[in-house]
């Protein structure tokens, strides 16, 4: 048959925010062995994201969190069918490209893990693999979706089995975008502006150093090539998209607190496109019935009866913290 | 006027609906699309879609919702039904790759695949050839399942990659190892719906 030269294109942004489009309506379950990705498959999963240990068991041990070995993601591949998620820590490139080496099917530049870079994220656009990115508001979101990053997922706050930070982060994104569109293009100009200040942090600081004023010039690289005046535009040329579509231009997702079905239908009532469940799935007394009912939950989170039915006897779910006394802030690392 | 379904337990449905309705709008037809999650929803329906997602997920949900059964009897009688990457696994009455506990509605005489281009670093974009027009297709494939081979007479090809077939059809039936909802290019959901006009 007469077909067309096979000229293939890879990590394409299509192909990436795509990959994203896939998991939509979905649940992406924390596991960390073979085991635990087997149950999460059967359970319904549309990916796993493969750790060392979950955030609760991150928070109980300390030190330094790092990307998992290798070895074990690998086993994890092995095993499922499904895409195989691993977390880097922020701005980690050698962890990134490693994963990207392996084959791991997205990465996960998280704050769960202990930052690697005091100023910056990954250049995401760098990659074939595509990544997810946590953010608390509209900010942090524009920010990694013009550092490439082809989903969003609130931060929550990790390994609590609290919700109160992710429903906190929904409103923070959601009321931000509604007010963007109530903005003059010129009102969201000056917002890219004061969205683009992070960037800055680092040529600020080696100016006070130098004995200089603070006062960065537009055209000087201040991230990667990048002058403050392209990532003004750039952040502009997102926050546009975002108020023409009313959402982000990417997979969001719900992360960060989400232990129980109810839960996970909270989140898809708020406008979510699917949820990460962390801690709250192998934490629970029942892991493989907590699975399959957050899988429900998400398909019918507007279906009160479903709801209530689905979230019977399901044991323990995890034992959960208060946010006022942690320690740590995971949700704090990374703006 | 036209009711086309998109089953919408997982997946990128939203993607399905406005390529449907753009492609309702090229064809000057009256229709509406819908979400589709209950088999209730079924009555009248003139056509269904399966998007793309994970064949695992839909598999388990489309036997919980109990939509498996009442969309195979469709497809049985002549009701039109395309299925695009997971929705291809969906329909094909062989898939190698499968998890024990899958299940699919084994409509279409095609042995596919799963994820058999590999992992998400070799998903790719390419143009294709399609049997039902000159111009090339915008052909993306995100960890696609490969069609290995055709089961049946009944089965026409009419989609290329290169020379390999990447979609097919079966009188009513089109798998489609690729996301024509993913492209500006509506073309091959307009041919799907002419099935029903």
């Amino acid at each position: 048959m007469g077909g067309f030269e096979i000229i293939e294109m890879k990590g394409t942004e299509r192909l990436k925010r795509g990959f994203a489009k896939m998991v939509k309506g979905g649940v992406i379950m924390d596991v960390t062995n073979a085991e635990q990705a087997r149950i999460a498959e059967e359970a319904g999963a549309v990916a796993v994201m493969a750790l060392e240990r979950v955030p609760a068991d991150i928070r109980k041990v300390g030190g330094v969190a790092r990307m998992a070995d290798p070895g074990k993601i690998q086993e994890i591949m092995d095993v499922v069918t499904i895409p195989v998620m691993a977390k880097i820590r922020i701005g980690h490139y050698a962890e990134a490209y490693a994963l990207e080496a392996l084959g791991v099917d997205m990465i996960d530049e998280s704050e769960v893990l202990t930052p690697a870079d005091p100023y910056f994220h990954v250049d995401k656009r760098k990659f074939n693999v595509p990544f997810v990115c946590g953010a608390r508001n509209l900010g942090e979101a524009v920010r990694r979706v013009w550092e490439g990053a082809a989903m969003i997922r609130t931060k929550g706050e990790a390994g609590t089995g609290n919700i109160i930070e992710a429903v906190r982060h929904v409103h923070l994104v959601n009321e931000n975008i509604k007010l963007l569109q109530r903005l003059t293009d010129d009102q969201i100009y000056s917002v890219s502006k004061k969205f683009a200040e992070p960037y800055l942090k680092l040529a600020r600081q080696i100016r006070e150093i130098s004995g200089l004023l603070a006062d960065v010039l537009e055209n000087e690289p201040v991230y990667e090539d990048y002058t403050y005046r392209e990532i003004v535009e750039g952040l502009y040329k997102v926050l546009l998209e975002v108020k023409k579509l009313g959402r982000l231009p990417v997979v969001n997702f719900a992360a960060g607190g989400v232990a129980t079905p109810a839960d996970a239908a909270l989140m898809m009532g708020m406008g979510m496109d699917g949820v990460f469940v962390g801690s709250g799935i192998f934490k629970s007394s029942q892991p493989e019935k907590m699975a399959k009912a957050i899988v429900e939950a998400v398909n019918h989170w507007d279906e009160p009866d479903i709801i209530a039915d689905i979230s019977r006897d399901l044991g323990e779910p995890m034992r959960g913290l208060e946010i006022e006394k942690l320690q740590v802030r995971l949700e704090e690392r990374g703006v | 006027m036209v009711r086309v379904g998109v089953i919408g337990l997982q997946g990128d449905v939203n993607e399905h609906i406005e390529a449907t309705r753009k492609a309702l709008e090229n064809l000057g037809v009256a229709g509406e699309v819908v979400w589709l999650r209950k088999p209730e929803q079924l009555e009248g329906i003139s056509a269904i879609i399966i998007p793309g997602g994970e064949s695992t997920t839909i598999s388990q949900l489309i036997v919980k919702t109990g939509l498996l059964k009442p969309v195979k009897r469709l497809g049985e009688e002549g009701l039109p039904i395309m299925g695009t990457c997971a929705g291809l696994i969906m329909l094909s009455k062989e898939v190698i790759g499968a998890t024990p506990e899958q299940r699919f509605l084994e409509l279409l005489d095609v042995r596919v695949n799963r994820n058999a281009y590999g992992r998400q670093v070799d998903s790719f974009e390419a143009p294709i050839k399609l049997a039902f027009s000159d111009d090339s297709f915008p052909g993306v494939f995100i960890r696609a399942p490969r069609i290995v081979e055709l089961l049946s007479e009944r089965v026409k090809p009419i989609a290329w990659l290169g020379d390999r077939v990447v979609g097919v059809e079966q009188d009513n039936l089109i798998g489609l190892e690729f996301h024509p909802e993913l492209t500006d290019d509506m073309g091959v959901h307009e041919y799907f719906l002419k099935k029903i006009l």
